[in-house]
């Protein structure tokens, strides 16, 4: 069979809403596509890992000690999740990795701002986990089966991150004026990253068009911003915060909100490297893996010389 | 290949006794025991499951989409597979 | 208040406390994604009993101090782990050796733990015993793993046994508190374990081809509050949340 009859099966698959399967047949650029996003999603929560990570030996009280860490923890589940997807895909982990040890590979700028108080564990779950799930709910209707069926199991344990990061802002808010302080100080910091999380403005975002028909992206990124943050103003109200926006209201006619675009120059910028964190984040991935390196050696060496450790 | 985080193994999970052993990921582990630790660690977090199987990725062998055709459609039109496909007197009811 | 009691439920909550503490430096760091997510249960499942027991120390004493209260505002000398628990990372073969060696010692103590007559201490156990025994089965295939694996692997598992094994005497030492709630059929006679952790640890050593170090000059001190200089660091990173902000609640 040719090519052509191929791409007509495809084609035809993705009108009627079916799902692709790794041994189906697929157009290289849409194999290229998902192993890109795919690998780009692994890559952030592998590196979402260790600003959060941060506090866990600081967390302050026995609780939030235990959540923190089953949180962080869920995160690297969800990060292997996705490398897993990816790989069905004719790449492998260690590729992957490579791509994001060397700076080739890139992952979602939020985690490139740094965790400077406690609140900042409460402004990541509510606001950038809210933000994150409202991309993954709709990723696990995603045309192709290995990466829907990652997304359906990290939204089921995704669910409780954000509730976790609301009842700390909670806390913080109801609590001393110390802590009301540090929380209005993380919304402060975290809300222009937050909103830059879906991406640049529709205009100027080079991949949506084929994401869309693909239905590796489902809704486009301005249109997820806008009900981001319609859904989370009554969150900020209930928390008797202020969002760091002068311009941010409702507007009437058209039933939303109307709200300050983020400073796209510094989105550029973090996303090319340039920051708060990127370099501390790459030379924490970097030194994991160096560390690693005799560990797994070990283990590959263990299981050749002992071959019923891996055969039956 | 030079693979440094050991070969891929997929993972089934058994949620309650009697039931079937149903595919819920994969994983990479370099031996057999460290693949059976990672699958508990990494799929029954939340109690989703008392009995697990791990299999090399590689020893699986599965059939592909051209397969398809020839496999699975010859089985459509056997009809008499089927309990619907006979005729019972109404006078004996359900059997 | 029962003062025996509250010193040996702290001892065993400081136990699980400080290694958890440990155990957790390795989140989001672990040698590849699988290890990372196992060792961070481990971590869980240590914390979770380190809360039982404080809280049940807490209860014990019957003073306003409860378990966050007795975890984040004691100083250094008012903690009684051991001093093994306390010993920094290392890298990764130090940290599965440590937690090899406790979890040997873990799964005897539970075990015996569970027949104790205070009620609280024998639930706790009960629980413990499930995954400590876990944890053993995880730590000690890596040991073989380390011990048999490469040249590199087996030299710093060595080193890391080398390092430790001044450590564990302590494990097994036992004063008035222990010897007023044996009586009472409470505490659990540590002296009894010693001779089955060793058959233990001979064995899995022999598995991993590993050398016991000569039996080293034991250091000694946690149980009674004297510790290494790690723990002051360890506690001071734990702790300065809540004592920055007294007042607040998390």
């Amino acid at each position: 069979m040719e090519n052509k009859n191929f791409e007509d099966i495809f084609e035809a698959k993705m009108a009627k809403n079916e799902i692709i399967e790794p041994k189906d047949w697929m157009p290289d650029n849409y194999r290229k596509h998902l192993i890109r996003q795919i690998s780009q999603h692994a890559h952030s929560e592998i590196v979402g890992m260790l600003p959060e990570g941060n506090w866990i030996t600081r967390a302050p009280s026995l609780r939030s000690k235990l959540v923190l860490l089953a949180k962080v923890q869920d995160e690297g589940g969800h990060g292997l999740y996705l490398y897993t997807a990816a790989e069905t895909l004719g790449t492998d982990r260690d590729e992957l990795l490579n791509a994001l040890h060397t700076g080739k590979a890139k992952y979602s700028s939020i985690f490139n701002y740094p965790t400077l108080t406690w609140a900042d564990i409460g402004a990541i779950g509510w606001l950038v986990d809210g933000a994150a799930i409202m991309n993954q709910v709709m990723l696990q209707r995603t045309s192709y089966g290995p990466y829907a069926r990652a997304m359906v199991r990290i939204c089921k344990e995704e669910s409780f991150h954000q509730r976790q990061g609301y009842e700390i802002m909670c806390h913080l808010s109801f609590g001393t004026s110390e802590q009301k302080e540090m929380a209005q100080d993380a919304l402060n910091r975290w809300w222009y990253p937050t909103l830059m999380m879906f991406g640049p403005p529709d205009a100027e975002s080079p991949n949506s068009e084929n994401a869309i028909k693909w239905r590796i992206k489902r809704e486009s990124n301005d249109q997820l911003r806008q009900r981001f943050v319609n859904q989370t103003m009554e969150q900020v109200d209930y928390l008797g915060l202020t969002v760091p926006d002068k311009n941010l209201k409702y507007n009437e006619t058209k039933k939303a909100y109307d709200f300050s675009e983020p400073n796209w120059a510094e989105f550029k910028n973090v996303i090319s490297g340039n920051g708060p964190c990127n370099k501390e984040r790459l030379a924490a991935r970097n030194e994991a893996h160096k560390k690693g390196e005799w560990v797994r050696a070990a283990a590959a060496a263990y299981a050749k010389k002992n071959k019923d450790a891996v055969a039956a | 290949m030079s693979d440094s985080q050991g070969p891929i193994w997929e993972v089934f999970v058994q949620k309650k006794a009697g039931q079937p052993f149903v595919h819920c990921g994969s994983l990479h582990a370099f031996d057999k025991e460290m693949a059976l630790q990672n699958a508990r660690d990494l799929y029954t977090r939340r109690n989703e499951g008392m009995s697990l199987w791990v299999v090399l990725s590689s020893a699986i062998v599965s059939s592909s989409p051209e397969d398809m055709g020839p496999f699975f459609e010859p089985a459509n039109d056997k009809v008499y597979r089927h309990p619907t496909f006979y005729q019972i007197p109404d006078a004996i009811g359900h059997m | 208040m029962n003062k025996e009691l509250f010193k040996y439920t702290l001892r065993l909550a400081d136990n699980a406390l400080v290694l958890g503490q440990r155990l957790s430096e390795w989140t989001g760091h672990g040698p590849f994604l699988e290890e990372d997510l196992a060792l961070t249960n481990i971590a869980l499942d240590t914390f979770g009993t380190a809360t039982s027991l404080l809280e049940y120390a807490s209860r014990v004493e019957g003073a306003d101090r409860n378990e966050d209260s007795l975890a984040y505002f004691r100083n250094e000398r008012e903690f009684y782990n051991t001093l093994l628990v306390e010993q920094a990372n290392g890298d990764y073969a130090k940290t599965i050796v440590r937690q090899v060696l406790v979890d040997a010692f873990n799964v005897l103590l539970y075990t015996e733990l569970s027949k104790s007559k205070d009620e609280t201490l024998s639930g706790i156990a009960q629980k413990a015993i499930k995954e400590v025994t876990y944890h053993y089965r995880h730590t000690s295939s890596w040991v073989i793993r380390f011990g048999d694996g490469t040249e590199e692997s087996n030299k710093k598992a060595q080193e890391a046994l080398n390092e430790l094994w001044r450590f564990t005497g302590e494990l097994f030492e036992m004063d008035e508190v222990e010897e007023e709630l044996i009586k009472k059929g409470i505490a659990v006679d540590l002296k009894a374990l010693q001779p089955k952790w060793e058959k233990q640890i001979d064995e899995l050593l022999k598995k991993a081809i590993l050398k016991k170090p000569e039996n080293s000059f034991m250091q000694t001190g946690g149980k009674k509050g004297i510790h290494t200089e790690h723990l002051g660091f360890l506690l001071a990173e734990m702790q300065t949340l809540p004592r920055m902000l007294p007042n607040a609640k998390w």
